[in-house]
């Protein structure tokens, strides 16, 4: 007979939360795994009464959502995490950030409400905002129509089984060129797909379309998420919990 | 050196940094902002500390050492401390590229703006990157091309008990314990900086070298005999001592350190915190230097240990703590200690964990009991040796039905991953030795098997070549030749796999003997063997302690010929074995234990006798603590852990 662990099975989820968070400044450095690392002791110093998985190796209940690249930073990152105590959102949103690294600044935090849906069903597009330093805003613009105006862009994409072919082009609804301080902007509506198409992508293929070469390292960040509509807007995925949550009734434990 | 376009001292270099982060592998390990890390303001304190880990963050920044020093550090007003590590060979090309020098984490400052720079010496395979750091330091390589614009260069932790290989690389080396010691170090340099650095460097490192503890390698002149051997060692100032001594912290409940333990977001190479239930050790491992040079045995109170464990919880986050020693179940009070952790930490999730084992059934009991709560990963113990006969060599005697007993009592018990340490290049040591590790793990798999019921149980065997070590009875071996090692381990392996039914649930593990000739040519080196360093780094050699960076044949083409001109050889300091009388390089560093008593027990390994521990046995005269004022600090105390204050 296989082993059991010993001990009574871990309490159940009796609660979802659905949370956005931010990685700025230099913890824009931070990966996935870092961040998932921290978020997890994070949640422990808070005493967040997480819910576990069963067996014998427990480990909170926790489901990330596709996480910005590593060096890219973000406003919009979300998180769902599943708690063994029912708690007031807002308390454990204010708690996880004092909680967190400076740079991590959780944004929200709602109750998922049945019946509106998984999280991920939500999420299809990201909003990018890439700052292009010591680049001349007119050049990109050009570069920009250039790319826009190309049905094909063809960009070789580093993956785990070596460099892949992709097209960047139509994954990228709408894209625009400004001017910021020392620096040319580039501003776009990405839709997230297999492969993904990256900030690092698009870029390559702005340098195909139009030798564009920005003089120093970009700096991206996503500054939404959520699912495109018909107007080309991204709507907040944390909307249907929240209208479908409120007004809110119910006694809550206080983190 | 790198260009240097700094204008003000301990200003932060991260803008012109960041830029460079954006093209390298793991940026985060360089971007600081750990949970606990902390950044003063540079103008309050008088005296500046880089500390530096000479390997990569991933094994620096869970050290305990260097995190007890910048904590310590940082709690006086008058003293600053920020941590460096090694930098990759990716960011150290781009940082040559754009003129950035070598960087602390926590202000991005260059460590060059510091007054001293520590170096925390746990394996002499990181003498390539402290050079490669001085160099992208912008700071001369050679002492004394150093002047009093320049950090004091500081070496610590076990290898410098004999820094004669980096003699020439720093300006001083701290013998033993250094929370003390870094106290009396920023005494000394903030009053000579305040009185307007009278004497210059020469000056300092002369006040330095009146520091209890502390030793200034250029105060004291090597010559060398004709057959190569150290003639003499002179002082050449005569306000230096003769010997210099170790320190020693006596109690350790005074030093409650950590105690706000770093957490990376980085991932590391021990995803938990530690807390040090005691230090030093009187089992009298003779292969062991650690055992040898942190004597005598202190304890941390168990009240001492609960409180550390608890505030080092809730200022972490971690879900597993390490209660770390030489050899953990020798604390007077494990037993309650275990017991008393686990229950306080039941049902949290949160796990207990003690290092690799000695051989004994008492610590399955323990290992059972604090595993109650977390996860129950696998089990080492630590015989060393294959064989009875080199167990007793070794001095670390268990037999092999006591073995064969706690590892299947391990199985019974529900674990099912055992793992077993040897060494293998021992003195006295043959093949038949080595073969017996076979034998023993193919019983403790079949034992295993019949005393769980299953037969998913798996024996790890971790083999690591023997390295002789300064201040040790085995100081005066001839080491085993690479071949040697490589033979045996192929020996071993087809033994091993012999009967396939038992040989697959059985893991080997090993590395190949080569580095560790060069560790032995490193450890037990002196000042000639700097120019092997030196040639070694020149020509790209970096983080040596990773097989993938590490070049054998490099190390062997260097030392051949930066030593052929004093008459001396790789194999002259590694194979072969020495005389009794021989000045070795360290001699004129006193760990406190008597060279006499040291040549007896080695002759006593010959004869294979075994020595009795002195916690439990009259005293043995090894000579650490008349020498040193120091005596066994051991409980039981009879206290029992607090509960702690529901929140």
């Amino acid at each position: 007979m296989a082993r059991q662990p010993d001990g009574p099975p871990p309490p159940p989820t009796v609660q979802k939360l659905r949370i956005r968070y931010a990685k700025r400044g230099r913890l824009r450095f931070a990966s996935h795994r870092d961040l998932a690392r921290a978020l997890e002791r994070a949640l422990r110093r808070a005493r967040v009464p997480m819910a576990f998985s069963a067996g014998f190796s427990p480990h909170p209940k926790i489901s990330y959502l596709g996480a910005a690249p590593t060096g890219a930073a973000s406003e919009a990152e979300y998180v769902e995490i599943g708690l063994s105590v029912r708690c007031d959102p807002e308390a454990v949103r204010a708690a996880l950030d004092a909680a967190l690294p400076e740079d991590v600044a959780v944004l929200d935090c709602v109750e998922a409400q049945e019946g509106t849906g998984s999280l991920a069903d939500r999420i299809d597009t990201s909003v990018w905002r890439v700052e292009l330093p010591g680049l001349d805003p007119d050049e990109l613009t050009r570069a920009v129509e250039a790319f826009l105006a190309a049905d094909v862009v063809t960009v070789a994409k580093r993956t785990k089984n070596g460099l892949k072919d992709i097209d960047a082009r139509p994954s990228v609804t709408s894209a625009s060129a400004s001017a910021g301080v020392g620096c040319a902007i580039l501003h776009m509506v990405v839709r997230q797909g297999t492969p993904a198409v990256r900030p690092d992508d698009v870029l390559a293929a702005l340098a195909a379309v139009a030798d564009l070469r920005p003089p120093l390292p970009p700096r991206a960040v996503r500054e939404a998420q959520g699912r495109l509509d018909d107007t080309g807007t991204v709507a907040d995925p944390l909307e249907p919990d929240r209208t479908a949550g409120a007004p809110d009734q119910e006694a809550h434990a206080t983190v | 050196m790198t260009a240097d376009l700094r204008t003000t001292t301990g200003e932060s270099l991260y803008p012109r940094l960041e830029p460079l982060l954006a093209q390298i592998q793991k940026p985060i390990q360089y971007v600081g902002g750990e949970l606990n890390a902390q950044v003063k303001h540079w103008d309050a304190a008088r005296v500046h500390w880089a500390l530096m880990y000479p390997d990569a963050y991933e094994v620096g920044l869970p050290n305990q050492g260097l995190m007890i020093l910048y904590e310590v550090l940082n709690e006086r007003s008058d003293a600053l401390a920020e941590r460096t590590y090694a930098v990759w060979p990716d960011l150290a090309a781009l940082m040559r590229e754009h003129g950035v020098p070598q960087f602390t984490v926590d202000g991005h400052r260059a460590v060059a703006d510091f007054d001293l720079l520590g170096v925390s010496f746990a394996t002499e395979l990181g003498y390539t990157n402290l050079l490669e750091a001085l160099d992208l330091a912008g700071v001369p390589l050679h002492a004394v091309d150093r002047d009093e614009s320049h950090p004091v260069v500081v070496a610590g932790g076990h290898a410098a008990f004999n820094p004669e290989p980096v003699a020439d690389f720093v300006d001083c080396a701290v013998l033993g314990d250094g929370e003390q010691a870094v106290g009396d170090i920023t005494d000394v340099v903030g009053a000579w900086k305040e009185q307007g650095r009278p004497g210059g460097r020469e000056e300092l490192l002369a006040r330095l070298a009146r520091v209890d503890g502390v030793y200034v390698p250029r105060f004291y002149a090597m010559t060398y005999a004709a057959d190569g051997a150290i003639a003499a060692v002179t002082q050449t100032r005569d306000d230096v001592p003769e010997k210099v001594g170790k320190r020693t912290v006596m109690d350790l409940d005074e030093w409650p350190y950590p105690k706000q333990p770093l957490v990376p977001l980085a991932e590391s190479v021990h995803e938990r915190m530690s807390v040090e239930i005691f230090r030093g050790c009187t089992r009298g491992c003779r292969f062991c230097q650690a055992g040898m040079i942190t004597r005598p045995v202190r304890e941390r109170t168990i009240t001492g240990i609960g409180s550390m464990v608890d505030q080092g919880l809730k200022a972490t986050g971690y879900e597993e703590v390490g209660l770390l020693s030489l050899s953990s179940a020798d604390h007077s009070e494990i037993g309650q200690l275990a017991k008393e952790l686990a229950d306080r930490y039941e049902g949290t999730n949160t796990g207990l964990s003690l290092p690799s084992t000695r051989v004994d059934a008492f610590n399955v009991t323990l290992a059972n009991e604090l595993s109650r709560n977390g996860r129950r990963s696998g089990l080492t113990f630590a015989p060393e040796g294959g064989s009875e006969r080199i167990r007793r060599v070794i001095n670390k005697t268990v037999s092999k039905e006591d073995l064969v007993r706690t590892v299947t009592t391990a199985y019974a018990n529900g674990w099912t991953q055992v793992k077993l340490y040897f060494m293998c290049g021992l003195p006295t040591e043959t093949d038949e030795d080595v073969l017996e590790i076979a034998d023993l793990a193919v019983e403790v798999i079949r034992a295993g098997r019949e005393a769980s019921g299953r037969k998913d149980i798996r024996c790890t065997v971790s083999i690591g070549g023997f390295v002789p070590k300064p201040h040790t009875p085995f100081q005066w071996a001839g080491q085993a030749s690479a071949e040697t090692i490589d033979h045996r381990l192929r020996v071993l392996r087809a033994k091993i796999n012999e009967d396939r039914k038992i040989g697959r649930s059985i893991g080997l593990r090993y590395h190949d003997g080569k580095p560790g000739v060069i560790e032995g040519l490193l450890s037990r080196g002196d000042r000639r063997v700097g120019r092997v360093i030196e040639r070694v780094w020149r020509e790209g050699g970096r983080f040596d302690g990773w097989s993938e960076h590490f070049s054998y044949d490099r190390w062997v083409a260097a030392a051949t010929e930066e030593l052929a001109p004093f008459g001396v050889d790789l194999d002259w300091y590694t194979t072969r074995e020495r005389t009794e009388h021989e000045i070795l390089p360290w001699d004129h560093l006193d760990s406190g234990l008597d060279k006499e008593w040291l040549w007896e027990d080695w002759q006593a390994a010959i004869s294979e006798d075994e020595v009795a521990d002195c916690r439990w046995t009259p005293c043995y005269d090894c000579g650490v603590c008349p020498t040193n004022g120091t005596e066994i600090q051991i409980g039981p105390t009879g206290r029992s852990l607090l509960p702690l204050t529901v929140v």
